[in-house]
């Protein structure tokens, strides 16, 4: 009854209270319904000229011929040589950080707050590294495939270190005692039990650092990728462009044929994307361990 | 690991013994190389590091910093060129704010109804959802900002000259909508934190919900979300392709949202793919104003990881 008493008594807290409620339930709606307008208007402009001429024609300058044959194969040779690159490095750094470094040494606190850093490095500051470094400068490649690889492994390299961190940490300590315990050596309970354990975790994590690569275009845009690619790659000494690329091209250009081109291609990264994340998600829910 | 002690290997003996002895060195090598892909992250800071600094050194032999920092006007692949970096400043700052504007408060509230009112099953369907959201390329973003936000901008626009298509706002609203993910997940994670001790002393107390969230829940997560909000400047600050196709690329010194402007990650990007000669010193620009977006980030990167800390001292 007191409480009743109370609510007659303070009709203006009541008032408050409940307006609160609405107040942040709007910035919820706003937020999610905003994204949902952008998905919905891509995939509106974008289903015209959405299909299979998407990944079997070349671009062309007649929006009505032009595909984006170049660029899907691109962002695939790229994304490979990206997961080629970052894999190892950045797995094998996790590994190192968590089962072998002396955590308080302030050598593995100054990396641990250098990827935390570079985590935040804007994209396109990377786009310079490669620029100065890879494309040109020292190595001087080019605007190659190969440049395109190796700046987005750079790019992501941070990501796959956190995720894999947390991975092989939520492996519990009792796992590797026990393989230690029955002999065998620290790099043995590593790869033979921790590593494995932490499997599902850490494919997690690639896959989202890998989708974070494919929707990339500033720093290959520095590298000076190409926008008008009409030739399969060929190596990894080959011109190339990436799908975000074809997008950024078709944006800018101002028929209107090109502006659904860009839709129905967005559309194309958005799935593949999507089917990443639906993969991701799987991996996750499905092989986690409950310790 | 460093015992050298080995059991001798005896031929055709199955003890693990004579796997062990070519294991040590092995293992080694194995240990050295992890060391070394840890390592390279080091490396990398010092190349993103060395590759700024010679050609930005370089360039302000020829440019002045007073002149570079404090000038007025950015027209530096033009003859005569001028090298005053204020304009593409402010244009980064005026859609980092209008972005800001946008996504703390959305995020924000966002964060304030998941922790604290939705049910487990709403969380569980919103959280991954935003997270995705995430993941979604710039350039799907730029695309959005020109072809639909723009041109309702320009229809709308309350007062004097019409926009054109490009504008700040039309950029800065949809890097707010970009945003809001990073600012809500950051801020949801730091509400969450917060132990369910310190609700139910509010609700012991007689506070309603609006209370232990307003007066006792988000001041106990302040510097998460301080971090958060932190973080999501940075992020906007370093944004590339949303500005760079749907802000106009205009240098252009003013506060006016409803104009054309140019930031800095878009000019480094316009210079990009003007396959400029290496060692000109419109060349050299892209390494100064590289350098410049470099320190701005880092600084706030740094300082959300202090907020960080310092917050994580509190309750663990």
């Amino acid at each position: 009854m007191g409480t009743v008493a109370l609510d007659g008594a303070r009709p203006r807290k009541r008032f408050l209270n409940t307006g609160f409620l609405v107040v942040l339930w709007l910035c919820l709606a706003i937020g999610v319904v905003s994204l949902i307008v952008l998905l919905v208007y891509v995939f509106v402009q974008g289903a015209p000229a959405f299909g299979p001429r998407l990944w079997r024609r070349f671009p062309s300058f007649d929006p009505a011929e032009a595909g984006a044959r170049s660029a899907v194969f691109g962002t695939i040779y790229t994304v490979a040589l990206t997961a080629a690159f970052a894999v190892p490095l950045g797995v094998g750094a996790a590994v190192y950080l968590e089962e072998f470094a002396d955590r308080d040494h302030w050598w593995s606190r100054l990396i641990a707050l250098n990827i935390q850093n570079l985590a935040g490095v804007p994209s396109i500051v990377y786009g310079i590294l490669g620029l100065a470094f890879i494309a040109r400068g020292p190595l001087g490649l080019g605007p190659v495939i190969l440049t395109g690889g190796m700046i987005l492994a750079l790019l992501v390299l941070p990501m796959v270190i956190i995720a894999s961190r947390e991975a092989i940490r939520a492996v519990p300590p009792s796992i590797r005692d026990g393989a230690m315990a029955l002999g065998a050596t620290k790099w043995q309970t590593t790869w033979r039990q921790v590593l494995p354990a932490a499997v599902p975790g850490i494919a997690t994590g690639i896959i989202l650092a890998l989708s974070r690569a494919i929707g990339e275009a500033a720093p290959l845009i520095m590298i000076g990728a190409f926008v008008y690619v009409p030739f399969m790659p060929t190596g990894l000494d080959s011109k190339f462009t990436v799908l975000p690329i074809q997008i950024f091209d078709w944006v800018a250009r101002p028929q209107a044929g090109f502006s659904q081109l860009a839709a129905a291609a967005s559309m194309l990264l958005l799935l593949i994307l999507l089917g990443m994340n639906a993969i991701a998600i799987t991996l996750r829910n499905r092989y986690r361990h409950r310790w | 690991m460093s015992t050298i002690d080995v059991t001798v290997p005896v031929a055709g003996s199955p003890a693990a013994g004579i796997v062990r002895t070519k294991h040590r060195l092995g293992e080694r090598l194995v240990i050295l190389s992890l060391a070394a892909s840890a390592g390279l992250s080091i490396a990398v800071t010092v190349g993103i590091v060395a590759s700024l600094v010679q050609p930005s050194v370089s360039f302000f032999r020829e440019v002045r910093l007073g002149e570079f920092l404090l000038g007025t006007t950015w027209a530096p692949l033009f003859t005569p060129p001028s090298f005053g970096v204020v304009p593409i400043v402010v244009g980064s700052l005026l859609i980092t704010g209008i972005a800001t504007l946008v996504a703390v408060p959305l995020g924000l509230g966002a964060a304030v109804y998941l922790s604290e009112y939705a049910d487990q099953r709403v969380r569980k369907v919103v959280k991954p959802a935003l997270e995705l959201l995430e993941g979604i390329p710039t350039v799907v973003y730029g695309y959005f900002a020109v072809s639909f936000v723009g041109p309702y901008v320009q229809r709308w626009w309350p007062l004097g000259d019409t926009p054109g298509v490009f504008s700040a706002l039309a950029a800065g609203l949809v890097m707010g909508i970009m945003i809001i993910p990073t600012m809500g997940s950051l801020s949801e994670d730091a509400l969450r934190a917060v132990p369910i001790d310190l609700r139910r002393g509010g609700y012991a107390l007689g506070a309603r919900r609006y209370e232990v969230a307003t007066r006792v829940t988000v001041p106990a997560a302040l510097s998460g979300i301080v971090a958060a909000f932190v973080l999501s400047v940075s992020r906007a600050i370093g944004e590339t392709m949303i500005v760079f196709i749907a802000a106009g690329n205009t240098p252009n010194l003013t506060f006016n949202p409803g104009e054309a402007v140019q930031t800095m990650t878009a000019f480094i990007a316009q210079a990009g793919t003007g396959d400029l000669p290496q060692g000109s010193i419109g060349y050299k620009t892209i390494f100064a104003v590289g350098s410049l977006l470099f320190v701005m980030t880092f600084v706030m990167n740094m300082l959300s990881n202090r907020v960080v800390a310092r917050y994580r001292e509190v309750y663990d």
